[in-house]
């Protein structure tokens, strides 16, 4: 594997020597220039439906849209900024590798002239700036689509059940214990697997400004308080027999929904995008959006556009990224093309949040998930969060499915956590 | 002899000797001096550190890394072993027996070897679900019959791939399955250069068939069968691709069937520490080597041909 990178690389940075100067060299006082956006499905779809609003605007700037699947394209944007070479004018990113980028020192801050991203700072949802930001505040990527969380739910499963909306949002012992209600009713599982509850319990009364397993000191959080009653909840949902051990994206999940053996969802409200297209279309008008249970702001995922430092065309870029972050029109489009979520305040205001979504049975849903956008707490990024995610998801694991002590589970993910980030580069001396 | 002749043989060979150093000695070498920096490859080339044997100490210590070895072994043994138990008797028997319609016979087993392992992920993946898989719902049948059923029963449901206690069995029959073809045509050419006079005198001296594969077959086909064990204990050290496609690294239970190679991959890709991912292939390789000259003693001289042909 470590061979085919380096091969990768080398043929990364190959295409590149041969490529470079053919490019360059032609028409010197260039009438147009080329901006390349580097991106993945489904945002490109985005980029695509605002390419003709593009045109007109720059007409003088061609737009190259370069599109891969979601790992490769991250992988081949870290080759990249690897090497310094083979990078777009414009990149999207995807907030689980935010982090990871962000650290990387290869972008620049658009709170600088001539960019003065900080005079756009109003105009956003303020958590997902946030989280577009680097170690030292520095704005590294502007924030297209969020995705607010709210907690989906069968309505004909629950009302055979007998069961109401009030009794899965109140609080987690109240959606345990609906749980068991739907089970005996209706045979189908609360939740998809016992690691959604978690994942969303361990955010439970976060605070604006800390990280969700790093304080700002870098400290590593997960023997707290927190990630116990997370790890509880997670425990007492799989005892009782209340998910499907369906992990999300796998066959077995998306089977669940299609044959409505999984009564609730914590996802982010795109979800229902994903549900309508492929998931489980035939369910359409049988779901509604709720809040989370216990009052828990939380967010799933969003989108981000940034400049690597060694772009080439970055007044172009900069505008692109304006054009598809803060421009109304283009983030309601994307609004229709992907079912995200805009970022931009101004679109999350247009009259479109008032219509009543189909696939929901007509609820109104997206005023509700943009009362949670403004109140999710803003959480700053760590370059280590993807990683500690993993051992946090292997740690809980043990505890569900082999009996392992919570306490001795926490306590050695801290000690894998702290070893891994340890070796953070430069604090070796 | 004119200059240009005397080098023209090694611009002939230059093509080769050139792709050769650039995708193979250079990432080759390039790995060793990476396994003695620290490095995140999406800060640039610039940043990497030199911190000597550091990477090695840091792997070798690592709790994951221990995990990593204890699968792979696990997985080496189950998915390894029956592969040469099963391929050795069945070609003998191929052999002696199958005369018609033999290479369809031997093509059937062989085309697991070199199916594509995306779609041998997709096939597994749906008949190991635990819900909708034919594996769960073969054995919900079987627990209806009278006697099988309760010992069928204690498997009957079981969620092979989100279960630790299954993943590796399941993980371990798909290596099994897919690499038994492979085997099985290395003992098959071996066998069809026996002499078959050998076997004639045997028959004459009353040697029945079970002799004949003890003392003809097995001692005359050693050498395949250190090559055969070589190959495998080569490939299972550095099994990838069956558990990763099939075990989800987005499920807790990935860590079950995480071997050595995936540990590396993870290291590098996940938590882009490069150095330490490259301490790792150094240290599998290590590994390796030892393993196959442990191999190399057990089968002794004879087996490795380096004792004078006849």
């Amino acid at each position: 594997m470590f061979v085919k990178t380096l091969l990768a690389a080398l043929a990364c940075a190959g295409a590149v020597l041969a490529g470079g100067p053919a490019q360059a060299q032609p028409q010197q006082p260039a009438p147009r220039s080329r901006l390349t956006v580097a991106t993945f499905p489904d945002l490109d779809r985005a980029a695509r439906a605002a390419a003709p609003t593009w045109a007109k605007l720059h007409p003088e700037v061609e737009l190259k849209i370069v599109s891969m699947q979601y790992a490769d394209h991250h992988l081949a944007m870290t080759t990249a900024l690897a090497t310094g070479s083979g990078l777009p004018d414009v990149m999207a990113i995807d907030l689980r590798y935010i982090g990871k980028f962000a650290a990387s020192g290869g972008f620049v801050d658009l709170n600088q002239p001539p960019f003065e991203a900080r005079a756009l700072r109003e105009q956003f949802v303020r958590y997902a700036l946030v989280q577009g930001q680097g170690p030292r505040g520095e704005q590294l990527a502007m924030p297209c689509d969020i995705g607010p969380g709210t907690l989906l739910y069968r309505k004909d499963i629950l009302d055979k059940a007998g069961v109401s909306e009030a009794e899965i949002t109140r609080d987690w012992a109240s959606y345990l214990e609906a749980g068991k209600k739907i089970k005996a009713a209706t045979g189908a599982y609360l939740m998809a697997d016992a690691s959604d509850l978690r994942d969303i319990a361990l955010r439970q009364g976060l605070k604006d400004g800390e990280g969700i397993y790093f304080d700002a000191q870098g400290r590593v959080l997960v023997q707290g308080e927190r990630f116990r009653r997370a790890f509880e909840l997670g425990r007492a949902a799989r005892q009782a027999g209340l998910d499907a051990h369906a992990t999300a994206w796998t066959n077995d999940w998306a089977a669940g929904f299609k044959q409505g053996r999984i009564a609730t969802q914590m996802m982010g409200a795109w979800l229902v995008g994903h549900l309508r297209n492929w998931l489980a279309p035939d369910t359409s008008g049988l779901w509604r959006s709720a809040p989370l249970p216990g009052g828990v702001q939380a967010a799933y995922g969003g989108s981000f556009y940034a400049i690597p430092k060694k772009a080439q065309n970055k007044a172009a870029a900069w505008d692109f990224i304006r054009l598809m972050t803060a421009d109304k029109r283009v983030q309601l489009d994307s609004l229709r093309v992907l079912d995200s979520y805009p970022a931009l305040l101004a679109a999350q205001q247009d009259a479109l949040m008032d219509e009543p979504i189909a696939f929901l049975g007509g609820q109104v849903a997206r005023r509700m998930w943009r009362e949670t956008a403004a109140q999710v707490p803003a959480t700053p990024v760590n370059p280590f969060d993807a990683l500690a995610t993993d051992i946090i998801r292997d740690e809980f694991e043990k505890v569900i499915a082999r009996g392992k002590d919570i306490d001795a589970a926490l306590a050695d993910a801290r000690a894998l956590i702290e070893r891994r980030a340890r070796r953070r580069p430069g604090s070796v001396s | 002899m004119s200059r240009s002749r005397r080098f023209a043989p090694y611009l002939f060979i230059a093509p080769f000797f050139l792709l050769f150093a650039v995708f193979g000695l250079f990432p080759l070498l390039f790995s060793i001096y990476l396994s003695l920096h620290q490095w995140n490859p999406a800060e640039g080339l610039h940043t990497m550190q030199w911190v000597g044997l550091e990477n090695y100490g840091y792997v070798a210590t690592d709790p994951w890394f221990h995990d990593s070895l204890y699968n792979t072994g696990w997985l080496a043994l189950v998915a390894g072993l029956p592969q040469h138990l099963v391929a050795l008797p069945l070609a003998f028997f191929i052999h002696q027996r199958v005369k018609r319609g033999r290479d369809l016979v031997v093509g059937a087993y062989f085309v697991p070897y070199i199916t594509s392992s995306v779609a041998i992920a997709l096939i597994f993946n749906t008949l190991y679900s635990k819900d909708y898989g034919l594996i769960n719902a073969v054995l919900a049948e079987l627990t209806r019959i009278p006697l099988l059923g309760s010992p069928v029963a204690a498997v009957a449901g079981v969620d092979w791939l989100g279960d630790a206690d299954f993943t590796k069995p399941a993980v371990a029959f798909v290596v099994f399955w897919r690499f038994l073809g492979w085997n099985l045509v290395l003992y098959l050419s071996a066998l069809q250069v026996i002499d078959k006079d050998l076997y004639e005198a045997a028959t004459l001296d009353g040697a029945r068939t079970w002799q004949q594969f003890r003392y003809i077959t097995l001692p005359l086909l050693k050498p395949m069968m250190f090559f055969a064990v070589s190959l495998t204990i080569i490939g299972s050290l550095q099994l990838f691709e069956e558990p990763f496609i099939l075990v989800d690294m987005e499920k807790g239970v990935s860590h079950s069937v995480m071997t050595s190679a995936i540990f590396m991959y993870r290291l590098a890709f996940s938590e882009g520490d490069f150095g330490s991912a490259s301490a790792v292939s150094w240290l599998l390789f290590f590994i390796i080597a030892a393993l196959t000259w442990l191999n190399a003693r057990l089968f002794g001289r004879e087996a490795r041909g380096e004792h004078g042909s006849r």
